[in-house]
């Protein structure tokens, strides 16, 4: 009796085995993302089919011989799948993709910087990622047009086919200052992103001195703007230097409605300078009045 | 098994050298009570028990300052010659400032006395007190009368009146920045507020005695205020980081659009000579903040040695009480490279309009080089933090 044992295991294994080839496992080899399927299989008796796939994991025990239905929804990550199927002690897998729709359902834009200044060439940069409905990144090439508008409605216009999913291009900020508006869009698709434009350095800072009570003198630059006509942002700092018989005065003041002001001690002979960062501007040597 | 009998020879010379150190600590003890420490220096324990003396010009200081340091401030108005002047208020107010100033948290740390003239009757003497404060320490130097009064002296304090602004209403256009943020519930690729851009527009590592130190200035070139902060590596041949420091307090961390602001890094037990580059690493962050209140930095004035310093004076022209200030001046070479940075913290409050003094000392071979300079000044207002 004991010799007759591994005889029939050994038959108990070949008609597993042979039950198993019988149940084939027949999925496409890629399904796109959000779309119903169904896989027939062959055979008899009760199977438990499992699917690992990116994010997802799913077990559908049926009757071989019926078809496995799959809804829209059951695969929509977008990535490489392994399904196995169990029947009894036997198994059969086989591999699949689900690649993503073909129809973009969202962008997400990146425009960089948010901030920049005034006239910078190739300034801007729009990097769009298209996306379909489940956020599968659309691998197929697409065209994405970017426009860039300022403030006075003068709008810049490219388009860039996607490679892998992104599409990108680089802009030139406008010589206005003020928000501009950057917009991808695919087909019915868009995003937009606001880009703050904002005045370059002063171009010149132009001070007046007049007496003030109390032996001090005003100080008070024109309104300061930057090289093509944009009002410098208040809060500029403009730093006001007063030299004097080997003294000296300094004030940090920053800008308010366009001009800065401050008061100073008012020495004869003294030689009173302006600066805002990097820029200087004019001189003026006090006279006592 | 042994037993001791009490006339092993190393246990006689314990016993000698105990007697030894007995006689010797009651002959010092006695020493100490008939001829006290006559030494014109205190170490303000406000612990300490106090032995009011007020039987020499000297003695009579010491005891008002250690009384000063004990924060006992009755005491000390008790033990002055010209109480009639003043009140008690005003001179707690002298000595502890107001409005929330660096001296409303000090301490009396130490003091030392100099006798400048001395007769029977009357005596000058100078007393430098050392205050310690959470930026570090001041000095505080009065001239002090001593006058005898019968037996004994006594101390005519020479008030400083801290000014007083009357009430009044100072209209002032703020100018303000406040910042929203991308939120966690934002789409990724949805923007957030960009990062201020600064630059370092200068920097010069020194060695001196014995350690490098970095000085330089970065610049606010963005149009939005910047929290900004310098991180310096020093590397050697290899490129392996020999330290890293930062700027600490000694820079303007909030700079305001096109501000400048000095910063220096001090690398303390690093020679030059184990250095071959620094990687300097500049950041910011944009944050609130607020363009007020302007300080004016007056009558700057360079000393040479023996006092070499910078002194001047700071005038808030806002109309907030500034309750500390930061002045922090840079020092340029004839070829206008930096040579030295320094700062101080001034001890009284900045009122509106109301000039308080500053002054920075400076090394002596810095002050021989140094040509032209540039001051900044930083505030601290509590009510911000409220």
């Amino acid at each position: 009796m004991r010799q007759a044992i591994p005889f029939l295991l050994a038959v108990a294994m070949w008609t597993s085995s042979a039950m198993a080839q019988s149940s084939s496992l027949q999925f496409p080899a890629s399904i796109e993302a959000g779309t119903a399927f169904s896989v027939p299989t062959s055979g008899s008796g009760p199977a438990t089919l499992y699917i690992v796939g990116p994010g997802d994991a799913l077990q559908r025990k049926f009757q071989l011989g019926e078809s496995i239905a799959f809804g829209a929804d059951d695969l929509h990550n977008a990535g490489h799948y392994l399904a196995i199927l169990a029947a009894g002690s036997s198994t059969q897998s086989t591999q699949f993709d689900v690649v993503a729709s073909r129809q973009p359902a969202a962008l997400s834009f990146l425009a960089k910087p948010s901030r920049l200044p005034v006239n910078l060439p190739n300034g801007v940069s729009g990097v769009a990622y298209i996306f379909d409905v489940f956020g599968n990144l659309v691998l197929q090439p697409q065209q994405v047009s970017f426009e860039l508008s300022d403030e006075s409605g003068a709008e810049q216009t490219r388009t860039a086919d996607s490679h892998d999913g992104v599409a990108w291009v680089r802009m030139n900020s406008a010589s206005k200052a003020g928000s501009a508006r950057f917009q991808a869009s695919d087909a019915n698709v868009r995003a937009t992103r606001i880009v703050q434009e904002v005045p370059g350095e002063p171009c010149a800072i132009h001070m007046m001195a007049t007496p003030a009570t109390g032996q001090r003198v005003l100080l008070q630059t024109e309104p300061v703007r930057d090289c093509n006509g944009n009002p410098v942002p208040d809060g500029t700092i403009v730093t006001f230097t007063e030299t004097y018989a080997g003294r000296q005065s300094t004030v940090d003041v920053p800008l308010k409605r366009g001009i800065a002001q401050t008061e100073l001690p008012a020495q004869a002979g003294a030689l009173i300078s302006a600066a805002s960062g990097v820029v200087l501007g004019n001189e003026i040597r006090w006279s006592a009045r | 098994m042994t037993a001791d009998l009490g006339n092993n020879p190393s246990k006689r010379t314990g016993r000698l050298l105990a007697l030894v150190l007995a006689c010797a600590t009651v002959a010092l003890i006695s020493m100490g009570t008939v001829w006290p420490n006559q030494s014109g220096s205190g170490v303000a324990d406000p612990n300490a028990q106090l032995i009011a003396s007020s039987s020499s010009p000297e003695a009579a200081v010491d005891s008002l300052l250690d009384q000063v340091a004990r924060r006992d401030w009755n005491s000390a108005y008790e033990l002055l010659g010209n109480k009639g002047e003043f009140t008690e208020t005003d001179f707690v107010r002298d000595l502890t400032g107001a409005y929330g100033s660096l001296r409303s948290y000090a301490s009396l740390d130490r003091f030392d006395t100099q006798s400048l003239h001395a007769s029977s009757d009357q005596a000058q003497i100078r007393a430098h007190m050392l205050w310690s404060s959470v930026v570090g320490t001041f000095e505080d130097s009065r001239d002090l009368k001593v006058v005898r009064n019968g037996s004994h002296w006594q101390v005519a304090w020479p008030l400083v009146k801290e000014a007083v602004v009357p009430p009044q209403v100072i209209p002032v256009n703020y100018l303000r920045w406040d910042v929203i943020y991308r939120g966690a519930q934002d789409d990724w690729g949805a923007q957030d507020v960009e990062a201020p851009h600064v630059r370092i527009v200068a920097m010069h590592p020194v060695d001196r005695a014995g350690e490098v130190i970095i000085m330089g200035e970065i610049l606010n070139e963005d149009v939005v205020p910047a929290f900004v902060t310098v991180k310096a590596t020093l590397l050697d041949k290899k490129g392996s980081a020999i330290a890293t420091e930062d700027s600490f307090d000694k820079i303007s961390h909030v700079l305001l659009p096109k501000q400048v602001s000095p910063f220096r890094i001090d690398f303390r037990n690093v020679s030059m000579s184990q250095v071959d580059s620094v990687r300097m690493q500049p950041a910011s962050n944009l944050v609130p903040a607020s363009a007020d209140p302007v300080i004016g930095i007056e009558s700057q004035k360079l000393a040479p040695v023996p006092d070499a310093s910078l002194s001047g004076q700071l005038v808030n022209q806002g109309g907030q009480v500034v309750n500390v200030a930061h002045v922090i001046a840079t020092f340029y070479d004839g070829s206008g490279q930096i040579v030295w940075v320094a700062d101080q913290y001034p001890s009284r409050a900045l009122l509106p309009q109301t000039p308080v003094p500053f002054l920075i000392s400076l090394p002596a071979d810095v002050s021989a080089k140094a040509r032209t300079y540039r001051t900044i000044a930083t505030t601290y207002i509590s009510s911000r933090f409220q």
